[in-house]
């Protein structure tokens, strides 16, 4: 089986172009590009180049070690895999119900999370292309260049990723990497002074999150047609749900839709993922390609993440982002979203439901309980399943009866969005490349499709515009015939 | 000077005085000097170990926790070639082993992560050997992890001294030394250890674990978060 534009059909007598590596993303990845003499696309990948093993080296250790060492897989969404990993060994534990307490320290964790991470993407990644251009002058296309033309946009930016980062340091202990959450619960609850430094500054963070929706809506108005088809690939779409159909973005239940809408399951436990993800592997990529089992490899892979989430949910039960929801719903009247800029607006709903989450967290008393932990009956598997920022992330585990880890299989949300980050930028290739010498702006397209999932390769590059970038167009026989560099000093 | 007077020795400059029997490092801490110190512990007899307390005593080079303080002696502790002499027995030790902080449970409480901070320590510096060790989770209550033991013998001598089970021993010579547990089978759970020894309670490091129980104590507010190991071995000094 093969996907169209996935394998050329004779790649010796094609050039090759990289895009090595992709820039504002977190991680390093390349995508590599097969052209023929007259620049028409006949291959298109993308790669990740990092391996980091994380599933092999867990086994042999302790369970209760493995929250605080999985998360370190990332440094910009460390909280999801430490509270996937807590999720998954409650379960081991015997904590099938957690306190009041610790499932709110963890809620709110998580929707810090959500905010911080939220607001990297979208402000610090991402708006240099949707606000500057995606062909405007590569100096510029960066958070520096936006400071400059909307100082006081990326300030808001930048307060509203400390605000998240401080929701994250209060409930997990430090800004990155914390060890709040154990299995069974967490070591500390909020105190009433945390509480009342976060509530000092979210009346202003609310504000910034509903500018920041409003700014994505302007800019979809603004040029419906790009916003809409811009490498726009129908899929089906795979996230948890709340037991009541709402948004939860901490805990739920397994729902599939197809592209029209069509619910495929619902209502699917943790433990039951295997029963309907499967993972198909290409021998020239270290990322597996997950699919919906029923419908196979061809037909079953989806999309995961923000746009995913706000689509499957029946709805978001805090007001603000509802009203926002509704209307990113209407921009597209009875026909379900598939454009992946539409990811920036949903990703931004998401922030806003994240800031009113936090809102209401906080007014609850049981966030300042003493009852941190609990435990049950012992078991030797567990499941936690979380949406992360980026996505659904499944965190599995065997733990045999000395307490070590016997197995870990992780599946992050990357991972699920892998078939459909292909399709996008093979639609980008298509439609924007396709018979034309490819230029860096034009090269960035295929990038902004990418962004536009918000893939977690590891950790941010490029944010102050000095990322290396050098593309080598390679005659068939070998001998390089022309190359596009920037940032020479650090090109390979 | 007559026999009544009072004994003093010189640390740095600084007068110190000593009971009759005291070692360097015992009458400095008393004094409240910190002297950087690994495997001392203040109801053990000092064996020397370590050498990371290393002083010079009228320009000798000897480990003040073994060397009995001497009337009108010239010590020198805080110089920079003892502090560089000591980063690398530090680090020797970080490299020997694996050391992975960052998801150690006893980060933060631990005595060799502690005496790093305080000496500066920043990097492994020499290539790390990444040895083999698996645990041993045989024991229901207790879990070994072999990959952070400094040799320092503390729960050896607690063992036999105190609890009086020989659960632990040191085995081999040289690079190859290693803690090993007294039982036919290896094995812990086949050795009289239980949770409430004192064995339990004093590795500086992080070897010898309850189970179950990780990161139950956030960060920040563990014994090293709160203060330096300079501060906290001089505010125990009534201990020693």
């Amino acid at each position: 089986m093969s996907f169209p534009l996935e394998k050329a059909r004779d790649p010796s007598k094609l050039r090759r172009i990289a895009i090595e590596p992709v820039s504002r993303v977190e991680g390093h990845g390349k995508v590599t590009i097969l052209l023929d003499e007259h620049d028409r696309v006949h291959q298109v990948r993308l790669h990740i180049d990092e391996f980091r093993g994380f599933e092999r080296f867990i086994q042999g250790r302790p369970y209760w070690e493995i929250p605080v060492m999985v998360q370190r897989l990332c440094g910009i969404c460390p909280v999801s895999h430490h509270l996937a990993a807590s999720k998954a060994l409650d379960l081991v534990v015997g904590a099938r119900k957690l306190s009041a307490t610790a499932e709110k320290v963890r809620r709110l964790m998580h929707y810090g999370q959500i905010l911080q991470s939220h607001a990297l993407h979208f402000y610090h990644l991402s708006s240099p292309d949707l606000l500057l251009g995606f062909d405007s002058d590569v100096a510029k296309r960066n958070v520096v260049g936006v400071l400059a033309a909307y100082p006081e946009l990326a300030l808001q930016g930048v307060m509203l990723r400390k605000f998240g980062q401080e929701v994250i340091r209060i409930t997990a202990g430090k800004r990155v990497h914390g060890t709040g959450s154990i299995p069974g619960g967490v070591n500390k609850s909020v105190t009433a002074e945390e509480r009342d430094e976060l509530l000092r500054a979210l009346p202003d963070v609310t504000t910034w999150a509903q500018a920041g929706v409003r700014l994505i809506a302007e800019l979809h108005a603004k040029n419906r047609e790009l916003y809409e088809t811009f490498g726009t690939v129908r899929s089906n779409l795979l996230s948890l749900v709340g037991r009541d159909g709402k948004l939860d973005l901490y805990d739920g239940v397994l729902r599939a839709r197809d592209a029209d809408g069509r619910i495929l399951f619902d209502g699917l436990e943790a433990e039951e993922y295997e029963s309907v993800v499967r993972e198909d592997v290409r021998s020239w990529s270290y990322m597996k390609f997950p699919y919906l089992a029923a419908l196979g490899a061809e037909e079953g892979w989806y999309k995961v993440g923000p746009l995913a989430r706000v689509q499957n949910c029946d709805s978001i039960g805090t007001p603000l982002a509802e009203a926002a929801r509704q209307e990113l719903l209407a921009s597209s009247p009875g026909k379900f979203i598939h454009a992946p800029l539409a990811f920036h607006w949903a990703r931004m709903v998401e922030l806003l439901h994240a800031a009113e989450v936090i809102e209401r967290l906080l007014a609850d008393p049981d966030l300042l309980g003493r009852e941190l932990v609990v435990t049950g009956a012992r078991t030797g598997v567990g499941v936690g399943i979380i949406e992360a920022p980026r996505g659904t992330l499944i965190h599995h585990y065997e733990v045999d009866a000395q307490d070590l880890v016997t197995m870990c299989n992780l599946i992050v949300s990357t991972t699920h969005n892998n078939q459909a980050m292909h399709e996008a930028i093979r639609e980008v290739a298509r439609k924007h490349l396709d018979g034309r010498a490819p230029t860096e702006g034009l090269l960035n397209h295929i990038e902004v499709a990418i962004r536009a999932f918000d893939p977690c390769l590891s950790c941010a590059t490029h944010a102050l515009g000095k990322m290396p970038l050098a593309v080598d167009v390679v005659a068939a026989t070998g001998e390089r015939v022309a190359r596009i560099v920037r940032d020479a000093e650090h090109a390979p | 000077m007559s026999d009544d007077a009072r004994k003093t020795f010189a640390l740095d400059g600084q007068e110190v005085p000593f009971e009759p029997g005291q070692t360097i490092l015992q009458a400095a801490l008393a004094a409240g000097h910190y002297v950087p110190h690994l495997c001392f512990h203040p109801e053990f007899r000092p064996h020397g170990s370590c050498r990371v307390c290393t002083v010079k005593v009228n320009g000798r080079t000897t480990a003040s926790c073994t060397t009995p303080a001497r009337d009108d002696d010239v010590v020198e502790s805080h110089t920079e070639e003892l502090a560089e002499l000591r980063r690398s027995l530090i680090q020797f030790l970080f490299t020997e082993g694996n050391h992975f902080c960052p998801s150690c449970e006893q980060s933060g409480n631990c005595t060799l992560q502690a005496v790093g901070y305080e000496l500066g320590v920043t990097t492994g510096h020499y290539n790390p050997l990444f040895p083999n060790r698996p645990l041993d989770a045989s024991h229901p209550d207790v879990l070994l992890d072999f990959n952070r033991c400094i040799l320092c013998e503390l729960c050896v001598h607690a063992s036999a001294e105190v609890d009086k089970k020989h659960v632990f021993a040191l085995s081999g010579r040289g690079i190859t030394k290693h803690l090993v547990v007294n039982a036919e089978s290896g094995r812990l759970c086949d050795t009289p250890l239980a949770v409430y020894d004192k064995a339990m309670s004093v590795c500086p490091v992080g070897v010898i674990q309850r189970k179950g129980r990780g990161f139950a104590v956030p960060i920040g507010t563990r014994t090293y978060d709160r203060a330096p190991i300079s501060g906290i071995a001089v505010a125990r000094r009534e201990e020693v």
